[in-house]
């Protein structure tokens, strides 16, 4: 083919620069799609978010919060001595989307899980600057007064479900659950039982304080007090999760 | 373009055109590109090559090309508690920080002095001026990351919720060795509410004997009726503060005879009415699942604890 009929022929050029452009995405997107053996081996201790996890996920995704915190521990020393162990690509393997980011504006909170006691978290949130005055992060006063909206977690896991999140709704997906998480896991992530799943976890710990209502603020605290805790890490030697890079 | 605008090689037709031409007259140059740009494109080429084969690049399969790069690391076998040195392992940057973090020639002080850390009994690290100076810049570090966001930059604390760890007054007992179990395990304040067993004229009563103990109210009768709540069946209250009021370490309960407040602001109230009403209501309420110290023992390693021990024993004079 000439020079000058593709140079005289937009239609066509533009074809031909897609075909161009999209080999290099090509090239590194699609092998993502089948090499699984880079997601390390964490013998089914990754779980999906419970509903009330996952409705404080989506509380802090519409606040932004990943605009000024990341959620990825890179493999380097100074991370590694403040932050604690590297994040594993199976610890935010049901992320949809994952949160990992790079902006610091803040500390990376992919540890924070147990860092603090649920009452920290809900002063800290309310107010960062009555536990930390030289904070510069946004007051969230509005997550202790709303009340959580629950009434759609049933479209929201099945939505997940639809990506690939190993929640269940038919029985042989429930037993498949049993296998994999244990029992007490399974039923978590039924998605059958989802709100009342929601309600007994909100009311057996009572993130917020405040027993007599289920608040934004519930969910939020809940979803932060799991971050990272799943792996335990004791459990495996240090040279174990290099082989998966 | 205006004929005098050619330099010497383009009017003399050494530079070929590309041989077509647009509006009649518009051609275009095919000048050659620089010599050294070339040579810096033929370079990045053998670069990515070499790079293939050093690094983990293209995939394969359901895996990928490892790479012929290898690093070496030295980690704790879990299993035996022994060192295991692995050699080859294919290049990442995961091995490399167990390099980075096993390597003698990196950041060797820093490693030296943890090892005499671990080695030494607080005892012996406190006479070491040396020690001391690093125990201060390290535990100042791993305080602020991790314990300031509660107990404050300085230890100072916040009456109510978080202990002042620099006033010499402990819950749970203030010797190096206390200090770091508390740490290591963390620590949880109970107190049963009373607000249901105590009628209020019972509450004010116990508050006041409470302030008797620490010399804010003088002895009186209702301090005597109080006495009796405290140190008796109904209130029971000595079981866990001690007879004598001074609380046990063992259950973290508060020394009531001494100035220092944990959680009843007493110092800021002004009038002996203000200060026995802050204590009675207090009592009601009692302390659960509120007071949460968390454990530290799978965040941090058994010698940053330690370390920090001491660091926060000599937040507050190291006595
Ligand atoms: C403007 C940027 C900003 C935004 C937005 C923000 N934060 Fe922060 N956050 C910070 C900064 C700065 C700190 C460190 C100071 C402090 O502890 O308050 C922090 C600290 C934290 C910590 C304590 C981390 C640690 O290890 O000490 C948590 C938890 C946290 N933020 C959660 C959130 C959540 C949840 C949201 C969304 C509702 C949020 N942040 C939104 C800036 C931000
Ligand atoms: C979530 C907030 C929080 C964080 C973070 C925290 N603490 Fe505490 N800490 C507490 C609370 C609350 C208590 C009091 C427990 C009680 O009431 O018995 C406490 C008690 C203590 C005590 C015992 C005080 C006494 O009087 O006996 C020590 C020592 C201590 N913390 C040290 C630390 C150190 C060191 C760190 C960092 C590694 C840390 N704390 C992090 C909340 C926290
Ligand atoms: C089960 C054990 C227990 C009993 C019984 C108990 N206390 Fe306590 N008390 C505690 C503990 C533990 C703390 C410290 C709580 C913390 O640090 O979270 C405390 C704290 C206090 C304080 C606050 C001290 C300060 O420094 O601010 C007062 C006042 C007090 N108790 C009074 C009483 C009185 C009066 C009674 C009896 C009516 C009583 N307590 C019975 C365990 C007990």
């Amino acid at each position: 083919m000439r020079h000058e009929q593709i140079e005289t022929n937009s239609g066509l050029m533009l074809l031909l620069i897609l075909v161009v452009i999209s080999i290099g995405g090509l090239v590194e997107i699609v092998p993502l799609f089948y090499i699984n053996e880079t997601v390390e081996d964490v013998k089914g201790e990754v779980r999906p978010y419970t509903p009330l996890e996952l409705r404080g996920r989506d509380i802090y995704v519409r606040e932004g919060c990943y605009l000024c915190h990341s959620q990825q521990i890179r493999p380097f020393r100074d991370e590694w001595l403040r932050y604690g162990h590297y994040s594993l690509a199976a610890e935010s393997q049901y992320d949809h989307p994952f949160q990992w980011g790079s902006k610091r504006t803040g500390p990376d909170l992919a540890r924070v899980g147990g860092k603090y006691s649920n009452q920290w978290q809900v002063q800290h949130l309310n107010a960062p600057r009555s536990v930390v005055p030289q904070s510069i992060m946004p007051n969230y006063p509005w997550l202790l007064q709303t009340d959580l909206d629950y009434s759609d977690i049933v479209g929201r896991m099945r939505a997940l479900r639809w990506t690939g999140v190993p929640y269940s709704v038919t029985q042989a997906e429930y037993d498949r659950n049993v296998k994999t998480f244990g029992k007490a896991t399974a039923d978590l992530l039924d998605i059958n039982q989802a709100q009342d799943n929601l309600l007994k976890q909100a009311r057996d710990r009572d993130f917020d304080g405040n027993p007599s209502r289920i608040t934004e603020m519930d969910a939020l605290v809940a979803y932060l007090q799991v971050l990272g805790t799943m792996v335990d890490f004791t459990k495996y030697d240090e040279g174990y999760f290099a082989r998966f890079r | 373009m205006s004929d005098n605008t050619l330099n010497t090689k383009q009017k003399t037709g050494v530079v070929q055109t590309t041989g077509h031409s647009w509006d009649g007259d518009l051609q275009e140059y095919t000048n050659p590109l620089p010599r050294w740009w070339l040579w810096c494109f033929y370079g990045t080429v053998v670069f990515s090559i070499l790079y293939w084969f050093i690094y983990p690049s293209w995939p394969v399969g359901k895996g990928w090309l490892k790479g012929y790069g290898t690093v070496d690391y030295t980690i704790t076998d879990k299993a035996t508690g022994g060192t295991v040195e692995k050699k080859d392992q294919h290049w990442n940057t995961r091995a490399l920080l167990l390099e980075h973090l096993s390597e003698a020639a990196n950041d060797p002080k820093r490693k030296e002095m943890l090892a005499k850390v671990q080695a030494a009994t607080p005892e012996q690290i406190a006479k070491d001026p040396q020690l001391m100076e690093f125990v201060r810049s390290v535990g100042k570090g791993l305080f602020g990351d991790n314990c300031a966001a509660c107990h404050g930059q300085g230890g100072q604390g916040v009456v109510g919720l978080y202990p002042n760890l620099t006033d010499n007054d402990w819950l749970w007992g203030g010797s190096t060795d206390k200090i770091q179990e508390t740490i290591t395990l963390g620590r949880k304040g109970f107190m049963p509410a009373f607000g249901a067993v105590l009628k209020p004229d019972q509450l004010d009563d116990v508050a006041e004997y409470v302030l008797t103990l620490s010399n804010e109210a003088k002895p009186s009768e209702a301090a005597d009726r109080g006495k009796a709540i405290f140190q008796g069946q109904v209130g029971g209250c000595y079981y866990c503060h001690g007879a004598d009021g001074k609380g046990l370490a063992s259950m973290g309960s508060a020394n009531l005879t001494d100035k220092i407040w944990a959680i009843v602001d007493v110092p800021a109230q002004k009038t002996l009415q203000d200060k026995k009403a802050q204590i009675a209501s207090f009592v009601a309420k009692g302390v659960n699942n509120t007071r949460i110290m968390p454990t530290w023992q799978n965040r941090l390693s058994p010698t940053d604890i330690k370390l920090l021990a001491v660091y926060v024993h000599q937040l507050s004079g190291g006595k």
